[in-house]
């Protein structure tokens, strides 16, 4: 045991996996001190997620190695992988659907009162664990995901994209959380696509582009942000936005509305939404998880009916009883869960050809050469990467969505729902799907955008509207929809003395402060 | 002893209230109801069924109550045994021609033989099924061939015999005579081996694996293994389920009845999710109760047998039907 090794408590050294020609990392090393909350940062493609493969055994290295506290370590499954002190918490829940949290937290051997301690400080007071994990929301099944990790004492935790799901006011929690792990005995290896995050929680960060480590930033310095970008890309890329093009936005409205609802409320959650959005603008919706945006789109795009109010395209009442019949009026969804939208085992191609192959009168026999054009010009618009177009699931995630969205270009769209559509996509891709907002708002089309990440709303939106309680309780312009407005107007708030994080930290639940707010507003 | 410092402390939320455990057993407890029924109307319809009705229907009821736990032990994990029928079959034929003309102690061991036996046509199955990735439906049901194939090479037509003890286990009541021994039988094995492997680590580690393969990996549960095992388990439950056609009948049998089919239909009644995770056994053998005493009720009522079976059908797809309906109502 040489004296070096022994400083790090996690030691990938020139670890190298291929597909068969693809290579998905070349030579990437990665090392983690004792104590640090350290960011594993890279485009997609890059071999970030088939590094957390090698890392927490669900993938075997062609070469290199792994040390854990200067130990040599060959993990074969998960279950090996904890065992030499590894635990990860991936993007997706890894609870089981079928099984109470109680069993959950039995099948993975977690002891239960370190487990509702963590529950505790992670702001989550009432949680009845004979609930079946199915029937709970995606945030509480991550938090429950963070909590049985941390449990576990791992010497290593891994977040994967953590905070991707997460609205505002847990991720702040989550956030504390990881930060509080800092300079204890055990790390953190935290993922994530938010800047702000990794400036927030991280010591360092290990950047990676195209299968190699290509660079350390110590994040707390002051250009780190931009060294770490400029690293996963390769080139300097221009501030994010242009304040010229922002004040231009939004100041023209272009003939009657294309989608009107007037007074929308479902069974739960939603109770009076009205706004419009014209051809030509980007409409953003804000809102913090579960205030009503999930039935707001799951009725726009026909999958849901609504209790109440109505929806109005182009001026005339619609009632959408199937998916089908909203794309018939030309109104489409991009669901945030690619898996929702695509046909997984089938190729690229089919995928973007479905929605107008799909349609009655052409149930006959496929037309190839018909297809193949207007699918030849959905992949260039979006330059897809079509390298493993054998299957959609072969694909990056990034471009996963943008298949999704392909499919309605290739078919023709008037209006286009997205419902998160960068969730969990690296930031290469996200500065493709903006301007393609964009560019189909300019071509006539009225799109409207949900969004997790208060940063998109000024990147792609002409205005946006703050959902809260199921009713809409804002509306900003762009130029004025930065991110502490934003912030400020999903909680409801409009008084400039408190800040949502000081009530997000002050008051245990939801509850008294959506009272507050609602007092305030009447 | 960890284990029980932090089960007996009264934490909140660990302890399932009575509200929980009636819906999560709904469908359990709707066929039980549902089975009170069919009793009541049997004794309207022949008001002489008595002790000697339930003793026959506990008979007839016993080999395909053991079917239908070893195709719910496929099914939780996700599976589906197409060859319990054909494992029954030559389990039986080798208890058979085994038991024949030798002692009694002698049968004893045959019984375990037996029992391994069927935990090793299993294991086959399984790793057949997790090693070569060729769906389950399409190896089980080449083995449905294997294992017939391999039952009428022990015996070509049905022949053998049965200890003594072993028929009388089957047979004859049990305390009083309203209790027939089959159905304590039955009990038994479910009480000897399935409740202690759904309270234990590897029973949760089935369940989850039928839930959600790729979570369950990542719970660290090795899928492989799991997936064997529960196989293992078929073949085991298809085993007894082949001795007690050799006790109940006192011969082997080497083709094999409709056991295969039917034990999908009860696993399909018993409120066990086809695509993995959710239901228990007690649902499938009451569904095998049900479908057996509405076979009986329509004897009496001297309906057609042909119709009897057309009946039969619809009655299923009526009650998955109906079941669905209630559950979808339920989950808003």
């Amino acid at each position: 045991m040489t004296g070096g090794a022994t400083d790090y408590l996690l030691e990938a050294t020139d670890v190298s996996k291929r597909y068969g020609a693809v290579v998905a990392l070349k030579s990437a090393s990665l090392r983690v001190l004792p104590g640090e909350v350290h960011a594993l940062m890279g485009a997609n493609g890059a071999g970030k997620s088939t590094l957390v493969k090698i890392l927490t055994g669900g993938v075997r290295p062609d070469e290199g190695t792994i040390r854990v506290r200067g130990t040599e370590r060959s993990a074969h499954s998960p279950a090996e992988a904890r065992r030499s002190g590894l635990v990860s918490v991936y993007q997706e829940p890894a609870l089981i659907p079928d099984l109470d949290i109680i069993s959950n937290l039995r099948l993975t051997q977690t002891p239960i009162e370190p487990f509702r301690d963590w529950i505790a400080r992670l702001g989550v007071e009432e949680l009845d664990l004979t609930r079946v994990a199915r029937q709970m929301p995606l945030a509480s099944l991550r938090i429950i995901d963070l909590a049985r990790a941390l449990a576990i004492e791992p010497d290593v935790l891994m977040l994967d994209e953590m905070t991707a799901a997460l609205p505002a006011n847990l991720t702040e929690r989550v956030l504390e959380t990881v930060a509080g792990l800092r300079g204890g005995d055990r790390s953190v290896i935290f993922i994530s696509h938010r800047m702000i995050e990794i400036a927030a929680v991280c010591d360092r960060a290990t950047v990676l582009r195209e299968g190699e480590t290509v660079g350390v930033v110590d994040v707390g310095d002051d250009d780190s942000a931009d060294r770490i970008v400029e690293s996963m890309l390769g080139e300097i890329v221009e501030d994010l936005v242009d304040r010229s093009v922002l004040d231009g936005r939004g100041a023209e409205r272009l003939g009657p509305p294309r989608l009107e609802v007037r007074g929308l409320g479902a069974e739960t959650r939603l109770e009076d939404v009205s706004f419009v959005v014209h051809p030509g603008e980007v409409v953003g919706v804000v809102a913090l998880e579960g205030q009503g945006q999930d039935e707001l789109f799951d009725i726009l795009s026909g999958s849901a009916r609504p209790a109440s109010g109505e929806v109005l395209v182009d001026g005339e009442e619609v009632s959408f009883r199937h998916p089908a019949d909203a794309i018939r009026e030309g109104v489409v969804f991009v669901p945030a869960d690619r898996a929702e939208a695509l046909l997984m085992q089938r190729p690229v191609r089919d995928n973007i050809a479905l929605p107008f192959s799909a349609r009655i009168p052409h149930w006959g026999p496929i037309r190839r050469k018909q297809e193949k054009p207007r699918v030849d010009e959905a992949i260039d618009r979006l330059q897809i990467d079509i390298r493993a177009q054998s299957e959609v699931r072969f694909l990056s995630g990034g471009n996963q969505q943008k298949v999704t969205i392909a499919r309605w270009i290739a078919s023709g769209l008037d209006t286009l729902l997205c419902f998160d559509p960068t969730r969990g996509i690296d930031i290469r891709t996200k500065h493709q799907i903006y301007p393609l907002l964009r560019e189909l708002a300019a071509a006539g089309a009225a799109v409207l955008l949900y969004t997790s990440e208060l940063s998109e709303i000024q990147l792609a939106c002409d205005r946006a509207i703050v959902i809260f309680g199921g009713e809409v309780v804002a509306e900003i312009r762009a130029q004025d929809a930065d991110e502490s407005s934003l912030l400020r107007a999903a909680h409801n708030l409009r008084s400039e003395d408190l800040l949502p994080e000081e009530i997000v930290a002050g008051a245990g639940s939801d509850e008294p402060h959506a009272e507050r707010a609602k007092g305030e507003r009447e | 002893m960890t284990a029980t410092v932090t089960s007996s402390k009264p934490t909140t939320g660990t302890r399932r209230p009575v509200g929980t455990v009636l819906r999560r057993n709904g469908w359990t407890l709707g066929l039980l109801g549902i089975l009170a029924l069919l009793l009541v109307i049997t004794k309207i319809i022949q008001p002489s069924y008595g002790p000697g009705g339930v003793q026959g229907l506990a008979i007839s009821v016993l080999p395909l109550a053991l079917a239908a736990v070893a195709q719910t032990c496929a099914v939780l994990a996700r599976g589906i045994d197409l060859s319990i029928g054909s494992m029954m079959a030559l389990t039986s034929v080798v208890s058979a021609s085994l038991m024949e003309d030798r002692s009694e102690g002698f049968a004893v061991l045959v019984v375990f033989g037996v029992l391994l036996l069927g935990l090793a046509i299993g294991a086959v199955n399984g790793a057949l099924v997790a090693f070569t990735r060729v769906p389950d439906i399409v190896v089980t049901l080449a083995m449905l061939f294997v294992w017939a194939g391999c039952a009428l090479l022990v015996l070509s037509t049905p022949g053998g015999g049965s200890a003594a003890w072993l028929s009388s286990l089957s047979r004859g009541p049990f305390l009083t005579q309203w209790i027939p021994r089959a159905a304590v039988v039955l009990i038994v094995v479910i009480a000897v081996i399935w409740i202690p492997l759904r309270r234990s680590r590897l029973g949760l580690s089935l369940y989850a694996v039928g839930s959600d393969p790729l979570a369950a990996f990542r719970s660290g549960v090795s899928v492989t293994r799991i997936k064997i095992f529960s196989y293992m388990l078929a073949g085991l439950f298809s085993a007894i389920a082949g001795l007690s056609l050799t006790a109940t009948t006192g011969i082997g049998t080497p083709v094999p009845g409709p056991y295969t089919l039917l034990s999908v239909a009860a696993v399909v009644l018993g409120g066990v999710s086809l695509a993995g995770g959710r239901g228990g056994v007690f649902g499938p053998v009451i569904a095998v109760v049900i479908l057996s005493l509405i076979r009986t009720d329509m004897t009496f009522l001297n309906v057609d047998t042909n119709l009897a079976t057309v009946a039969q059908g619809l009655i299923l797809v009526g009650v998955v039907m109906v079941g669905s309906l209630i559950q979808l109502r339920r989950d808003r």
